[in-house]
């Protein structure tokens, strides 16, 4: 089973997206912020793929995407940004620090869905791989 | 709720006749759901008061309600294997065997909002910079003009931006308009559309190279497929290809096309080239 992380401080938003992926058959774990998530992590929880907003208290999405890709032991894990900062420049800025792709809210299901089949996750994975430019520098 | 009967067959004549699409009869609550916010918009009480204006020959009107009654689904690098047939070898096979002419001739024939020829695009613009310079026709048709004029300004929701399209493009090709997001004027510039209907004679079209021709035939019967696929075929240059939907097959409908099976997609080319 996939083992999924959900970043964000709304508690609402975490709700949502932990039913989306439930709903795709997903293990799902939540946290508030990423100060929360990356001690998760540390202390040896390591999702498949992780979910992550990016205003929020402690540390920022993108702060927790920039700690995850500096240490070694998180590698290989999968992160896809769920954000309402929908400026291409800051979508560019996100992929640098090192996540994997991106959901502008307000997203639907076959968002999430079309996202992570786009990343060899979930229901619509099988066979599936990039279309050469998500993971492009 | 669900509209009359009387209503229901007039509509399904009147779209088979200047679209060729055939609407079933348990389609009754699309017809509903498609033309509630016309009937808001124009200040009638209910959808079949829509219809029941039609009938008293509001050409306009019925133009509006052909439009709304056509199924306008579209995503990114929809189906995903499509595209990586295309970036990884029909497009490159395509660009070798024009390298001479430096043309390159792509239709999305049931274009919708434009994702499916925006994404060839952003695919030659990405992998293929050797085409810049070539003179690339790159036109989607749509038989709806209020997708072709959007197609055109190729300014996109975020809902929308968020089905299929990865996100180092967003970054690299688009830029914000409000709530909006607007692609580069130089893709855009690269690209055509136009209001086209597959189902009337076909004038004015040159060879194609790659057609599209993708979830469309679906909506027609069969003597209609068989026309539009017969034409396809004869735009179609010999060395060419072309896609159909995931769930679709000329197998029955016409047999000048042979099956190209290319890692999960499937295309077809001209019998016998």
């Amino acid at each position: 089973m996939t083992h999924a992380l959900v970043v964000d401080d709304s508690r609402s938003m975490r709700s949502i997206l932990g039913r989306i992926l439930r709903g795709f058959g997903m293990d799902v774990e939540e946290a508030p912020d990423g100060r929360a998530a990356l001690d998760r992590l540390v202390e040896g929880e390591r999702p498949d793929v992780a979910l992550v907003d990016w205003h929020m208290p402690n540390m920022t999405g993108v702060e927790l995407v920039s700690e995850v890709r500096s240490r070694p032991e998180l590698a290989g894990m999968t992160i896809v940004m769920v954000t309402s900062e929908s400026e291409p420049d800051q979508i560019g800025l996100a992929l640098a620090a090192g996540a994997d792709e991106y959901i502008i809210k307000p997203f639907t299901p076959d968002a999430v869905a079309d996202k992570l089949a786009m990343l060899g996750i979930g229901p619509g994975a099988s066979g599936c791989n990039q279309t050469g430019e998500g993971t492009a520098p | 709720m669900t509209v009359a009967v009387p209503e229901f067959q007039y509509l399904r004549d009147v779209l088979h006749k200047h679209s060729a699409i055939v609407l079933a009869d348990d389609k009754q609550y699309l017809v509903e759901a498609r033309l509630a916010p016309i009937a808001r918009d124009l200040g009638f009480d209910s959808v079949e008061d829509v219809v029941r204006e039609m009938r008293r020959g509001d050409r306009g009107l019925q133009d509006r309600v052909v439009e709304a009654m056509t199924t306008n689904e579209t995503s990114w690098f929809r189906d995903v294997h499509p595209f990586n047939a295309l970036r990884d070898t029909i497009l490159p096979e395509l660009i070798d065997r024009n390298r001479e002419s430096r043309t390159l001739s792509v239709w999305s024939a049931a274009c919708s909002t434009g994702q499916e020829l925006y994404s060839v695009a952003l695919l030659l613009d990405a992998h293929f910079s050797e085409v810049e310079y070539w003179n690339l026709e790159l036109l989607g048709t749509d038989l709806n003009n209020t997708v072709v004029d959007r197609a055109r300004a190729g300014s996109f929701s975020g809902l929308e931006i968020n089905r299929g399209l990865p996100a180092a493009m967003i970054a690299r090709y688009f830029v914000r308009d409000g709530a909006n997001f607007v692609i580069h004027a130089r893709l855009r510039n690269k690209v055509r559309f136009e209001k086209f209907n597959l189902a009337a004679q076909w004038t004015g079209l040159p060879t194609f190279d790659l057609i599209l021709l993708r979830n469309v035939l679906i909506y027609f019967d069969q003597p209609t497929k068989k026309q539009i696929l017969d034409a396809a075929c004869r735009q179609l240059a010999p060395w060419g290809y072309l896609a159909m939907g995931g769930a679709e097959s000329p197998i029955g409908i016409t047999d000048t096309l042979e099956t190209v099976a290319i890692g999960g997609a499937t295309f077809y080319r001209p019998e016998g080239r």
